[in-house]
């Protein structure tokens, strides 16, 4: 039941990109491609998981004056391994990410979850959040993907299905390059927040009504 | 009938005939004249576009409602004044899908997400446009040269001939090329609107007369027009970027009838829901405007600053109202004051509670 309720709030009720609004940053950067979206979200879930295992085995011996420190050393060490492996062997991932993989270090949802959760309950429960959380971004950020890559350059899957090149679906001459642009990835932040809040609000409103 | 209803409710209880509706159509008006000199610069091809236009913003207007359970709102026409005026500030080259996608961004996006009529933050026809610019940079910057021989087709604008407006970048960054617009566009040409542009904006006249008709009729006040192009005014005279030669007084005029100024002056930046509501504050939005017109004309990338310039007012509309509120009646400067510290006594009480 627990996992059941976690797992609902990582993906919908507490999702971490689009209720909780953190780690915008990536979130508006780099999510031009289904390739960076995917990538971006799995490195996150990787690092999230590992430095919620950590931190939540440590958060007995951790002083709580000094927490934010430690955290940050802890995320930092996980970034730096995903870094390294990127470079190693997805080259092409860690090339469009650029500068975005080191941010992750900084990234609101990693340190929010340490401090909101990890510090707060147990190895198991941690490390499923993080699962959870990250896997909630990585939906949001494939969510914004897929519709700024087809609106902004007509293609489905770029840099991953096709032989990276994606299906082109809307013709070149179509499509709207504004959306490729940063000024598109507010506009399908905003619009898409506001989805997911209409949604979520939508049974209460019927409930209340009823009442 | 509606407004003559008796309406039990607290006062006031008379109300006025005049609705949006009625200060909607009174606008549609006033396009006329522009709308006249649009199709005969350049072609029947404006008037379908305009008419694409509206129809679209009204099917969306009607289709979002229509999702969303709200009340119909066809009836007020100002989807239709955003139709009209996206086209006016666009070339009479862009296909018509472009001109959909445009009409979508403003009226589901700008305006009817933001809450509709009377909450959005943006001229919805400008921000169509701001938008159209940044996805489709090339259709939107491909002018025609004005007159019949140039008329574009109905369908497609394929074959049109090419040319430059007088703003283009090419002729007024540099002072060889501010004198070869001297040759290619007289004075006259451009206070008709014989010239390379928009649709809406070409004729300087037209305009003018519907700026007049509605100043006259009070659907507009005259603060935010005359500021902003006072400003413009002044600022192209004092700083002029007239060839060696050129008399001063008539490149300023040049200045003012080039581009979109009096289309944006008269019936965008002096749009109800998106300027202020106080006299100064009216006037402080003119000036900002008319600042950020030559700012973009003289530094920018862009050759035109109309559009950005009201949509960077329209974003500082909530703090120009905010601290022009006029004074209040029977209220002096010590009650003023002792207001004020009782504010902020008040201020630090809730903080020191909320640090508890």
């Amino acid at each position: 039941m627990n996992v059941k309720k976690q797992f609902f709030e990582g993906l919908i009720t507490q999702n971490p990109a689009l209720v909780q609004l953190l780690g915008m940053c990536p979130m508006l950067a780099i999510t031009t491609s289904m390739f960076n979206g995917i990538g971006m979200g799995v490195a996150v879930i990787v690092i999230l998981t590992c430095s919620n295992v950590v931190i939540s085995a440590l958060r007995k011996i951790i002083p709580s004056k000094v927490r934010i420190a430690c955290y940050i050393v802890v995320i930092a060490g996980f970034v730096t391994m995903v870094d390294l492996l990127l470079k190693a062997f997805i080259p092409a991932l860690s090339k469009s990410l650029g500068l975005f993989i080191p941010l992750i270090v900084v990234n609101c949802i990693i340190l929010g979850r340490a401090e909101g959760f990890a510090s707060k309950n147990g190895i198991g429960a941690s490390a499923l959040d993080g699962i959870f959380q990250g896997f909630g971004n990585m939906v949001a950020l494939t969510i914004m993907c897929i519709i700024r890559e087809f609106l902004g350059a007509g293609t489905f899957g770029g840099g991953l299905l096709n032989g990276g090149a994606g299906f082109q679906i809307l013709p070149e001459n179509v499509v709207a390059l504004g959306m490729i642009l940063p000024v598109g990835g507010f506009l399908t932040l905003g619009v898409v927040i506001a989805a997911v809040q209409y949604f979520m609000s939508k049974p209460k409103k019927s409930k209340e009504v009823a009442k | 009938m509606e407004q003559y209803k008796l309406s039990v409710a607290s006062s006031p209880h008379a109300s006025s005939p005049v609705g949006t509706k009625n200060l909607m159509r009174d606008v549609l008006i006033a396009l006329i004249p522009a709308m006249v000199m649009g199709v005969w610069v350049f072609g029947p091809r404006a008037l379908t576009m305009t008419l694409v236009s509206v129809v679209f913003c009204e099917i969306f207007e009607w289709g979002y409602c229509k999702l969303m359970h709200k009340p119909n709102p066809i009836g007020d026409l100002s989807a239709a004044i955003t139709g009209v005026l996206l086209v006016f500030v666009c070339p009479v080259t862009l296909p018509y899908w472009t001109i959909i996608i445009g009409d979508f961004f403003a009226i589901v996006i700008v305006k009817q997400l933001f809450g509709g009529l009377g909450t959005n933050f943006l001229n919805p026809a400008l921000a169509g446009r701001a938008f159209l610019m940044l996805s489709y940079p090339v259709p939107m910057t491909t002018w025609v040269l004005p007159g019949k021989e140039n008329w574009v087709g109905m369908l497609s604008a394929a074959d049109a001939v090419t040319g430059s407006t007088p703003l283009s970048v090419d002729f007024m960054k540099s002072a060889e090329n501010a004198s070869a617009a001297v040759e290619q566009f007289s004075m006259s040409d451009m206070f008709i609107g014989n010239i390379g542009g928009c649709v809406g904006e070409v004729s300087a006249i037209a305009l003018l007369i519907g700026g007049i008709y509605l100043i006259a009729k009070g659907v507009i006040r005259i603060r935010i027009p005359a500021a902003y192009i006072l400003t413009v005014a002044v600022l192209t005279l004092v700083f002029s970027r007239a060839p060696e030669g050129y008399n001063i007084f008539l490149w300023m005029l040049r200045e003012l009838f080039a581009g979109g100024l009096f289309l944006g002056a008269f019936f965008m930046a002096t749009d109800y829901v998106t300027s202020p509501n106080t006299p100064k504050g009216e006037i402080i939005f003119g000036i900002g405007a008319g600042l950020l017109v030559v700012f973009i004309r003289y530094f920018g990338g862009y050759p035109e600053g109309v559009c950005y310039s009201i949509l960077v007012m329209n974003i500082c509309v909530w703090l120009i109202d905010k601290y022009t509120l006029p004074k209040r009646f029977g209220v002096t400067a010590e009650m003023r004051k002792a207001e004020k510290e009782k504010a902020k006594a008040a201020k630090k009480a809730a903080k020191e509670g909320s640090e508890a």
